[in-house]
């Protein structure tokens, strides 16, 4: 059985300037100790579907259809008060821009007990020592639990969030860009890390990242994301060997190759369309070099297009359009 | 200290908490001797100190004490080095009584306005909206009156202030700055990552107030505060000089204004007016110098690795 089922998963933002359409009837699910990248560019809604999972959007922000079934309870129909017992207990998240969301006047272990504190009975010198334990576990020594966070490098920081995301021994873990703006070498040390405690603390997870290499290294499964849509998911080696959406061809013709010969990488031409009034059709056909009629006027739904494979684009004959009732009011 | 278990020393965590924080005011103390102005700073603060806390001893006569050898307004003399004034008190000994006036009434009249001021000014920024708008705008029209002639209206108004009733005018009169710099800090820092993190963490509004916004707001509530014990110690002067301070007590600002009002430079006792005079400089120099090296070296981001 699945751990996490998300479904129709529907996210808005009430802006200004109009209604933001970040998250469009994403589905996904993940297995027990199974690791899920979420890769996209910029601005796709990943890090909005991680904050509707923790049911921490920004109060102009609503998740307003979908289900997120986690372990048998439905996040999205879960009140606040049940949601505090799921928050950091069952589902944590490591997050993004680590480096500046330490405190720089509290002790680091301080920081690292305080979610203890707040979701566990647990007096403060036991949370202190746990949170000594995490460090160790993390590879940091404990005798550094009374240091300031600037008295860490940026890799020891992301291993200090890490540390807290763990606090409260969570079966699943969304690690929210936990490599970015770390240099190579770190981000090597974090990923294996990352690998590590998947390993033996048997944790499931889910990576969010741009960076294709970084998914292709630590998850087995990956959801592509276009424009608040999942256009492919699949296995991560199929996916990055052979994609078959003509975002993620060009996504995985973004990156250069290692081994072959020295040429500009590819570029999509065009740019991520407006979340506040999406094109008709398929969202990446003003894009897309194969678009045809049918995807200017009809959405291609998810489906499946082989084993393990789905993808949302009508270049499948298998691939069905998304029914009427399933296109929410505001964009019909 | 500790048993030994498997080759490793065991503490108690209250051990453990004690000796870390010994080792941390050591290296405070450590810190403030190799800055040359806190060490200076340290030393005016401690001089005045230490003479307000010995005037008993140290004062040759009591504050409202008429020398039984000398006439009212003699001029310097052996047993009277800054001479005697109109009621026949040692000015001397009214330098150093009125070290003690103006040591309590400024630090006191300091922390009640920085206990305001940052209350006010945490809550205001931190909660925003109408509330912040309301707070702000009785702050500007408090700090459109000129402080100074407010506290003097109050301070007449009520007359016959004892000790505590002035540092309560001084105190209320003083924290709109404070409020305002503290919000300041506070609308920078809510927007900081680790407060978002608190708030995903689950982090009550109250905790992450009380937790990671006071704390960074902190270094600035400590400086303001030194700043204030100086400003504060200055309005003391200023209402002792217009005979609206404490009555039966000397003081710095009161000897000053007898000196003006018996013309001590004409009458050649110019010593009456300069050494209150140099005293106030002095001590609220001090203060400034402590204040800001103090801050340096507390605050967790200005300091030096």
């Amino acid at each position: 059985m699945a751990l996490l089922e998300v479904r129709d998963l529907v996210v808005e933002f009430k802006t200004r300037a109009g209604t933001v359409h970040a998250v469009d009837h994403a589905s996904f699910e993940l297995k027990e100790g199974e690791a899920l990248g979420l890769a996209g560019e910029s601005g796709c809604g990943k890090t909005t579907t991680a904050l509707a999972m923790m049911r921490l959007l920004p109060s102009n922000g609503r998740i307003v259809t979908g289900s997120i079934n986690l372990a048998g309870r439905d996040l999205v129909r879960a009140s606040e008060t049940s949601m505090q017992r799921v928050r950091w207990k069952k589902l944590s998240i490591i997050f993004q821009g680590a480096m500046n969301s330490l405190n720089p006047v509290q002790r680091i272990g301080r920081q690292i007990a305080e979610p203890i504190l707040l979701h566990e009975a647990t007096a403060k010198p036991e949370a202190i020592e746990r949170a000594g334990k995490l460090l160790e576990l993390v590879g940091i020594s404990r005798d550094r639990i009374n240091d300031y966070p600037h008295e860490f490098s940026g890799g020891m920081r992301q291993r200090v969030m890490i540390a807290m995301a763990l606090a409260c021994n969570p079966s699943l873990v969304i690690a929210d860009e936990p490599v970015t703006a770390l240099d190579v070498m770190i981000q090597a040390q974090i990923l294996e890390l990352l690998e590590r405690l998947r390993r033996e603390l048997g944790l499931s997870m889910i990576l969010i990242s741009h960076d294709l290499s970084v998914l292709a290294e630590t998850c087995e499964r990956v959801a592509i994301m276009y424009a608040g849509k999942i256009v492919e998911t699949g296995p991560v080696v199929d996916v990055f060997s052979d994609p078959k959406h003509p975002y993620t061809q060009g996504l995985v013709a973004a990156f250069p190759d290692v081994r072959g010969p020295r040429v500009m990488p590819e570029a999509i031409p065009g740019d991520v369309p407006s979340l506040i009034s999406p094109p008709a059709g398929c969202v990446f056909h003003p894009r897309c070099k194969f678009a045809f009629e049918r995807c200017t006027k009809a959405e291609p739904a998810l489906a499946e297009i082989g084993p393990g494979r789905r993808a949302a684009c009508f270049l499948f004959p298998e691939v069905p359009e998304v029914s009427e009732s399933e296109i929410p009011a505001e964009t019909r | 200290m500790g048993e030994v278990v498997h080759g490793v020393r065991v503490v108690s965590p209250f051990r453990a908490r004690a000796t870390v924080m010994a080792r941390r005011f050591r290296e405070i103390g450590l810190q403030i001797l190799h800055n040359k102005a806190a060490v200076l700073g340290l030393v005016i603060l401690v001089f005045f100190v230490v003479l307000a806390i010995a005037a008993p001893w140290i004062a040759p006569y009591g504050p409202l004490e008429a020398v039984p050898d000398a006439l009212p307004l003699s001029r310097s003399s052996s047993s009277h080095p800054f001479g005697v004034n109109q009621l026949g008190y040692d000015i001397y000994s009214q330098v150093i009584w009125g070290t003690q006036t103006s040591l309590i009434v400024g630090i006191a009249a300091a922390i009640v306005a920085s206990v305001i001021g940052t209350a006010v000014g945490l809550i205001s920024g931190f909660v925003g909206g109408w509330l912040d708008e309301v707070i702000m705008r009785f702050n500007d029209v408090v700090l459109s009156i000129p402080w100074l002639v407010l506290m003097i209206i109050i301070a007449a108004r009520i007359g016959n202030l004892d000790l505590w009733g002035i540092i309560f005018v001084i105190g209320f009169t003083g924290w709109s700055v404070t409020a305002r710099v503290i919000r300041s800090q506070v609308l920078s820092v809510k927007e900081r990552m680790f407060v978002e993190r608190g708030r995903m963490i689950g982090s009550s509004n109250a905790h992450i107030l009380i937790r990671h916004v006071f704390p960074n707001a902190f270094p600035l509530v400590f400086a303001n505060t030194i700043l204030t014990v100086a400003v504060s110690i200055l309005s003391e002067s200023v209402l002792a000089f217009l005979g609206l301070s404490v009555r039966n007590t000397s003081s710095w600002g009161r000897t000053i204004a007898d000196a003006f009002r018996y013309n001590a430079l004409t009458i050649g006792m110019a010593e009456w007016i300069i050494i209150p005079g140099l005293c106030l400089v002095f001590l609220v120099f001090g203060f400034y110098l402590f204040g800001y090296a103090l801050d340096e070296i507390l605050n967790p981001r200005l300091r030096r690795r």
